[in-house]
């Protein structure tokens, strides 16, 4: 900015051989000779960045204080229970291990099935045509407005045929399960992992394909031990950004989990199907709930709920960080 | 490596074989997406067929319409159709729009800043920051939008006078399109500030220099070289953030006000207080009634509108950043 380096004003414009592939940055040039509206706009700049700043900063510090201060641990252990005061409507815990029953099987589906599609787009691709319309599809996908993509859920997950994966009652299917949710969910992390995936299978270069085959292995051996072994950093940025995007959807949940904030297992089913058949809540859904604007009005609880989602976001933002800087460290096969 | 000895990719993993498998799961989604299109658009065609190009247009109260067709299916008597979307659409219009004009001259300063001007330091924070941002669930800035936004907007910005203007028609509390905008506008802006920073750093060197060795000031060549060579990106990163705002529910049906009414700017600055509710969360909100079948019908022509403006949205950054692969940017 104005204060920045001080360079003697009027330098002839030699570039100072600037790094290659990058806009020249830093002591170039000082912004005291610009002209004023130059320099207002550069202010604007700053302006800017520090108000992004603030409002993280606001954001994270205002959610730790109430957190904090309404965030017991038996939160987290105990479901909620009906009652009239805050202290009597028990805390959260099916919430909790709704999201991670939801994140489990959420990514579980949309990874495998995300490194398939960016496999086949990057490595088989043809004919061009359908790899076009894939590449559309999957575009399209990540433009879905989650609302639209639960509607359509319920219609899939009420058919008859599928009353095996929640509840049926005399021929009428209920269609809210973990199943349903976790099904249409993937469908929202896909995009997600396909597009990472699939930067970082385009970033191997050609000649580590071809000394693979030239010693005699087939595509489909040099994608699984060559090619996606060493794609694995960007598969991993997908699947975090994809559980990051599945903990923090809502309508999904609202519509395809059930407006309940307990666990409801069908009977008559073994153990862990009779929960995942049935309808649950996560955290995003409680607070929902709990907010003024939902049934249940517990503003505190809110918050605590709203704490813990935010610190398993932030996790998830660190350990994206973390592959990202580790694969930096390892070194790529771009460079 | 001893795999090559077993015969693990032998025939049963032969290359048409995998090539056979991954063709027929990408048909799949592919066969998934059109399944959907074909389905929200067949369950909601009831709704327009009753009510013809009325369904976009003017009349009435929505949120009573709605009422009376969720309870005429319930009784089951003869169904109530009727249902003129216009105040949903305009507020879809003015809170996706406001947030996408914020968002968009916020987001390039931000990503002009980020890629060419903040010091090293000031960008490493703010990378970070943008990414945080964008991730933050939408719920947790709907929370924050009801117990501290809109309270602050009720409270210290209405003002007695505003709110008894309006008294009779409309009660202003807080629940606002100011609201809406402001805090749709903080989950777009980071969006659009990834897709313009990677167009931004993909320029050419070469064309930034030359505007330099012209003796042209960083600035103007940033914003007369860099900035107009990324177009693409920033088009296309627009149309992603318009429909992320135009697709975004819950947030809305948190703070937007939940009122089917359409503030009219030809009120004077006070329409931006004016409560209102966009298409996407009037689902969420009627989302109990979908086992009425009129209601459901009414539901899903609502989704598919959304996914032509979605799916037109998608189409054009498909097509922006096809071109940007053409030019090697991106």
């Amino acid at each position: 900015m104005e204060s920045s380096v001080a360079t003697p004003p009027p330098r002839p414009p030699q570039p100072a051989t600037p790094p290659k592939g990058q806009a020249p940055t830093g002591a170039v040039e000082g912004s005291s000779t610009w002209s004023l509206l130059d320099r207002l706009g550069l202010a604007l700049c700053w302006a800017l960045g520090l108000l992004f700043c603030a409002i993280a900063l606001a954001l994270v510090v205002y959610l730790f204080l109430q957190g904090i201060k309404f965030l017991k641990v038996d939160q987290l252990t105990t479901p909620a229970a009906t009652g009239f005061a805050e202290t009597e409507t028990g805390g959260f815990a099916d919430a909790f291990i709704g999201t991670l029953i939801v994140a489990t099987m959420g990514i579980a589906l949309a990874l495998p099935t995300g490194v398939a599609i960016a496999v086949w787009l990057v490595e088989y691709g043809r004919p061009t045509a359908l790899a076009r319309v894939t590449e559309l599809t999957i575009e399209a996908i990540a433009g879905i407005p989650s609302i639209v993509l639960a509607l359509f859920g319920t219609v899939i997950f009420s058919s008859t045929a599928l009353g095996f994966l929640s509840r049926a009652n005399e021929g009428v299917v209920f269609g809210r399960s973990f199943f349903a949710a976790a099904a249409m969910l993937a469908l929202v992390a896909l995009p997600l992992v396909v597009a990472s995936t699939r930067q970082g299978l385009e970033s191997i270069p050609r000649h580590v394909r071809e000394a693979s085959y030239a010693v005699g292995k087939t595509k489909a051996a040099t994608t699984r031990r060559i090619l996606l072994p060493t794609a694995r950093p960007q598969v991993a940025t997908g699947m975090i950004l994809g559980l990051g995007r599945i903990i923090g959807d809502t309508a999904i949940i609202v519509v395809l989990l059930g407006a309940t904030q307990n666990f409801a297992p069908v009977e008559g089913a073994p153990f862990p199907l009779s929960y995942l058949r049935g309808a649950g809540t996560t955290l995003t859904n409680f607070v929902f709930e709990a907010s003024p604007t939902g049934n249940l009005n517990q503003p505190q609880k809110a918050y605590a709920a709203a704490f813990v989602l935010l610190v398993m976001v932030l996790g998830l933002n660190a350990a994206a960080d973390l592959v990202h800087r580790r694969a930096r460290k390892a070194g790529t096969w771009s460079h | 490596m001893e795999e090559e000895l077993q015969p693990e990719y032998g025939p049963r993993w032969s290359d048409q074989r995998v090539e056979r498998m991954l063709g027929a799961l990408v048909i799949f989604v592919v066969g998934l997406l059109l399944a959907m299109i074909a389905v929200v658009v067949v369950r909601g065609w009831a709704s327009f067929a009753h009510n013809g190009l009325a369904w976009f247009g003017p009349g009435g109260n929505v949120d009573a319409q709605l009422q009376e067709i969720s309870l005429s299916g319930q009784n089951g008597l003869h169904y109530v159709w009727t249902f003129h979307a216009w105040p949903l659409i305009w507020s879809t219009i003015l809170i996706t729009g406001g947030a996408v004009v914020c968002g968009l001259f916020t987001a390039l300063f931000i990503s002009v800043f980020i890629v060419e001007f903040a010091p090293t330091w000031m960008s490493n924070v703010l990378q970070p920051v943008v990414r945080f941002l964008a991730s933050v669930p939408s719920v947790i800035y709907g929370l924050l939008g009801v117990l501290v936004l809109v309270p602050f907007i009720g409270n210290h910005l209405i003002t007695e006078g505003q709110k008894a203007s309006v008294a009779g028609v409309i009660s202003l509390t807080g629940y606002s399109l100011l609201a809406a905008v402001t805090i749709l506008t903080v989950m777009i802006a980071p969006l659009m500030v990834s897709i313009f920073s990677d167009g931004l750093r993909a320029v050419k060197p070469g064309w930034v220099e030359g505007s330099l060795a012209l003796g042209v000031n960083r600035w103007r060549t940033t914003w007369k070289i860099a900035v107009r060579a990324a177009r693409p990106a920033i088009v296309a990163g627009t149309v992603l953030a318009v429909a992320r705002a135009i697709g975004e529910s819950v947030m809305l049906a948190m703070i937007s006000g939940s009122t089917g009414w359409a503030p009219n700017p030809a009120d004077g600055l006070i329409f931006v207080y004016e409560p209102s509710r966009p298409l996407a969360p009037t689902i969420v909100k009627n989302v109990d009634q979908l086992s009425s079948p009129p209601a459901n019908a009414t539901l899903f022509a609502i989704a598919a509108v959304l996914l032509f403006a979605a799916a037109t949205c998608s189409l054009a950054g498909w097509v922006a950043r096809r071109a940007m692969r053409k030019y090697g940017v991106a």
